[in-house]
């Protein structure tokens, strides 16, 4: 197993939580952990892993930040 | 028929004059951008006698378009020295142009110290001695005028720009009896400059707008709003937390200017966060959904409660929280308030003044994350004029050199605002190239950089592709701003391909014309080139096109550095 931390933002938050140290099987990808939040793909405006983007087949290591936000367009 | 408006201050006279066929076509900043270009010397003194003022209302407005009510106001720009269009919500586009009102050309500037109030209605201009309102906030000017005159359209000046600051703006009242503003640039200063304390839109009697097929327009208008409401940014993000969905975002993204620029992100970012806002608002029973103009189904404004339920203030954005927030870390959602609110009575753009406040901490003036002393700096120096806040008001370039700062966040003398070039570094290609200084507005490549409007992230980190991007925005953004829609529009045009034929539909079902998508292409070319010749003659070389040295030092946290050659800036404007 390995720790993630996961932070939701805007109404990714409803029902669920703001952030989250999270518990996962090492090989885990953004993706697999967006499906176990009950999120669909489609629905992610921004994924990023330590500040950076990464598309949702990208692995997630032991320590990694998450950040999921849904389609937001700016300001 | 639409007409020009024409006031020349000196000889304290006005004129009606038909519309010349160049400007036929044109409205909003292609509009204000083209009567600068042609009739303003490009070395004159921004608030001398052959400045002038313009106001035009979008190619919609009036119209049932929703989201179609914005202002343009057009000058050379006391701040930048460079050619300037502002463009703001509120009544008073819609009023204009049920007027018929093409454009509002102000010149000249009167003899002696008196001050002038101008009153628009379906006859013209009347031009009329003011004296009960000098030196009042805006606000006091807004019910007076009320009291004068039923519920007009309103463009008034502050306290900021009778003294002629730099960041003075010039605000509109919008169909509460709140306001929006003109922000950048200081045109509130070249309005001071011509001694109009207020411009009042007296609308009464005025016909509907016409329209050479009706029916056409209204099918497009639905199409249009379809549109809007559909795409998740404009329909969804916004409506929701409002633009300050971003404090998140842009914080989790590394690019949130934090300490003057010093960090990308901030730790208090929860507390200034567009959830919180929202929170906040619902829990003291504001609204955290509010259009700015009527016929907004965006609605990213909101009204603001103080913990008592008291209004505090409305269109409270991201820019200035964020500036306040993070930047000057004050961390403060009430304070912030306060702050916008005292900002927008005196007068002055609450971008330029945040920014110039986080130079003025860092310069030693105060302390970072003293919002009380930020509050009395407001209340006690940039309303009353003292030298601290005519330094102040005179912008965060200014304010850098007065007090030996070297990270100062300005291009072409105008504020940097709350996106960090290099973590996000498209948007930082607009604010080295705008003809208007930097400005995010002008070529919005957060939404692409960070969440891919338009078609696929372009990463944010990366220089490449930026360019490109920033091109294609500024070039899209005239349309926007010439049609008066407001900029959000740019999401669904940029992602659903039944927006942008609603827009040349409506246009053409208005006017009777038969223009193609393929025209606003054209019309921003046009007036980008328009904009930089101006700037050119003004004395503006490639060398203008540059970020601050300081942006070569990494950030933290992802260590991103400035690393544009000027050169591969320069290539911003081969097309």
């Amino acid at each position: 197993m390995i720790e993630v931390t996961v932070n939701l933002l805007a109404t990714f938050r409803t029902d669920r939580f703001k952030d989250e140290l999270q518990q996962v099987c090492e090989g885990t990808t953004v993706g697999s952990l967006v499906s176990a939040l009950g999120i669909l793909e489609k629905e992610v405006g921004m994924a990023l892993v330590n500040g950076r983007h990464a598309p949702m087949a990208h692995p997630l290591s032991h320590g990694d930040v998450l950040h999921l936000a849904p389609w937001i367009a700016g300001g | 028929m639409d007409k020009i408006f024409r006031v020349d201050m000196s000889a304290l006279n006005c004129s009606v004059e038909p519309v010349p066929s160049a400007w036929a076509a044109l409205g909003g900043r292609a509009l204000t951008s083209a009567i600068v270009a042609e009739e303003v010397p490009p070395a004159c003194h921004a608030l001398g006698a052959n400045n002038k003022l313009v106001f035009a209302p979008g190619m919609l407005s009036g119209t049932t378009a929703v989201n179609s009510g914005r202002l343009s106001a057009g000058a050379k720009s006391p701040l930048t020295g460079t050619i300037k269009e502002s463009n703001a919500g509120g009544t008073a586009a819609q009023v204009l142009a049920r007027l018929g009102v093409k454009a509002l050309i102000i010149e000249g500037i009167p003899k002696g110290d008196g001050w002038y109030g101008l009153v628009v209605n379906k006859m013209g201009v009347r031009i009329v001695e003011e004296k009960e309102l000098i030196g009042k906030g805006n606000f006091a000017v807004i019910e007076a005028l009320e009291k004068r005159l039923g519920k007009t359209g309103v463009l008034t000046i502050g306290p900021a720009g009778e003294m002629k600051m730099l960041a003075a703006n010039i605000s509109v009242r919008d169909a509460d009896g709140k306001l929006r503003s003109h922000g950048r640039g200081g045109l509130g200063a070249v309005m001071g400059s011509k001694r109009i304390k207020y411009i009042a839109l007296d609308g009464a009697d005025a016909p509907a707008v016409p329209l050479a097929d009706p029916a056409k327009f209204t099918a497009a208008a639905r199409t249009f709003a379809k549109a809007i409401m559909n795409h998740p940014g404009t329909g969804q993000g916004l409506p929701t937390y409002g633009t300050a969905e971003m404090v998140n975002i842009v914080n989790a993204a590394g690019g949130l200017p934090t300490r003057n620029f010093m960090h990308g992100r901030y730790e208090h970012n929860e507390k200034i966060s567009g959830e919180t806002l929202r929170e906040t608002i619902i829990e003291r029973g504001g609204n955290p959904s509010h259009g700015c103009q009527s016929g907004c189904i965006i609605k990213c404004s909101q009204v603001f409660l103080d913990k008592k339920g008291k209004y505090v203030t409305s269109g409270l954005e991201y820019e200035t929280i964020e500036i306040l927030g993070a930047n000057a870390m004050i961390g403060d959602l009430d304070v912030i308030a306060e702050a916008d609110h005292l900002m927008d009575d005196i007068g002055i753009d609450s971008i330029e003044t945040a920014v110039a406040i986080g130079v003025a901490m860092e310069g030693g003036v105060l302390p970072f994350g003293d919002g009380q002393g930020v509050l009395r700096l407001l209340r006690e120096d940039l309303r009353a004029g003292t030298p601290l806040g005519r330094t102040i008001g005179s912008g965060a370039g200014n304010v850098g050199k007065l007090y030996g700062v070297t990270r100062v966040p300005v291009v072409k003398n105008q504020a940097i605002p709350a996106y960090d070039p290099r973590a996000i570094k498209g948007i930082g290609i607009t604010y080295a190239t705008s003809t208007m200084g930097a400005d995010h507005t002008a070529g919005y490549a957060v939404a692409t950089n960070l969440m891919g409007v338009g078609g696929g992230i372009v990463d944010p980190l990366k220089k490449d592709g930026q360019v490109e991007l920033s091109r294609h925005l500024q070039i899209a953004t005239v349309m926007l701003d010439s049609v008066g829609l407001c900029l959000f529009i740019g999401f669904p045009s940029a992602d659903d391909p039944t927006c942008v034929p609603a827009v040349v539909d409506m246009l053409n079902a208005r006017f009777g014309l038969e223009l193609t998508p393929e025209w606003f292409g054209g019309l921003g070319v046009t007036t980008l080139k328009a904009e930089r010749a101006f700037n050119l003659a003004a004395g503006f070389t490639n060398e203008h096109d540059r970020l601050p040295e300081f942006f070569r030092e990494p950030l933290a946290p992802n260590g991103a550095v400035w690393d544009f050659t000027g050169e591969e800036i320069d290539q911003f404007w081969n097309f």
